[in-house]
């Protein structure tokens, strides 16, 4: 337990995850706290990343992280205007009234 | 217990801890500051993994430029908290169970099983260069095509996110300088040619014959 190995960044990687899918169980209704609990899950991931890439000694894993935070900004810029866009169309971000596709 | 071990003890149960309450903070801006607190946190965990460049990226590119956008799209959107909040509590059970089984499940597993404490040794030969340097050389010669996609889905990105939200407005009495300028005589005034006198109508047809 006491000196740092892989496992503990992985578990810190794991638990995170498992909270952020906590956030989307209980925030089924709230669209912008679930997009917080996505932005936490890529940091999760990135975290698992970052760990094996110091362990292993191999860079590649940091330029994947790289590329995944680009993707996430550019995720969350779109998502983030599509919720503006929805909410001056419906005037509310509840996902259970956003059922006009009838899927 | 060397310093490393407890300053990630510390950057872990600050980072678990703002995201709990990320995910149940009763007010969206509260939650925003708080997941600004576990990217700052988790920047300092890569910071004990010597990945400088990613823990700067993401306190300028995360903190600096994403959280600001979610707190200014939170600011701007009024939210009824209390229907979104209806039912919050009746899942908390089920899914705290659930998430703690996994988060525990895959700690025993995780750390018994990677059991990796020390990094590998450079090679004798190779020269040392700092993380920054390492990965812009990795970025600029193996990944060169990759990095120009992502330039290109960053810039496909901003130009969607501008394209989505602008909307003309109906009730703007703005003017064009342009078609100002291009105006002409003709258009404003319309001269109709009449003669002094006029017939008089035609007398209206019956409306036996529209039948």
């Amino acid at each position: 337990m006491m000196t740092l190995t892989l496992g503990h960044f992985l578990s810190l990687g794991a638990m995170l995850f498992a909270l952020a899918v906590i956030g989307i169980f209980l925030n089924r209704k709230n669209l912008i706290v679930l997009l917080m609990a996505i932005e936490l899950m890529l940091l999760a991931v990135n975290m698992n990343f970052v760990a094996f890439s110091h362990y292993l000694g191999d860079m590649h894993g940091q330029v994947f992280v790289f590329f995944i935070l680009t993707v996430a900004a550019a995720e969350s810029a779109i998502g983030l205007a599509i919720l503006v866009l929805l909410f001056r169309n419906k005037n509310s971000i509840n996902v259970d009234e956003l059922n006009s596709l009838k899927g | 217990m060397d310093v490393k071990t407890g300053f990630f003890y510390l950057f872990s149960v600050v980072l678990l801890f703002a995201a709990f309450r990320v995910v149940t903070a009763r007010n969206p801006v509260h939650a925003v500051l708080y997941l600004m607190l576990a990217f700052s946190q988790a920047s300092a965990v890569w910071f004990l993994l010597n990945a400088e460049f990613l823990a700067i990226v993401l306190v300028l590119v995360y903190l600096g430029a994403v959280m600001v956008l979610f707190l200014f799209v939170v600011m701007m959107l009024d939210i009824n908290i209390d229907t979104m909040r209806k039912g919050f509590w009746k899942n908390f059970p089920l899914a705290a169970t659930l998430g703690a089984i996994v988060a525990l499940e895959m700690a025993a597993v995780l750390l018994s099983g990677f059991r990796l404490s020390q990094a590998p040794a450079m090679l004798a030969g190779a020269v040392p260069v700092d993380n920054g340097k390492a990965l812009g050389i990795l970025l600029y010669t193996e990944y060169l095509m990759p990095i120009q996609i992502a330039a290109c889905i960053l810039l496909v990105a901003m130009i969607a996110a501008i394209a989505l939200t602008l909307r003309e407005r109906k009730d703007s009495k703005a003017i064009d300088p342009s078609i100002q300028v291009k105006v002409r005589a003709a258009d404003r005034m319309q001269l109709v040619k009449m003669g002094v006198t006029q017939p008089a109508p035609a007398p209206v047809a019956p409306a036996e014959e529209s039948k």
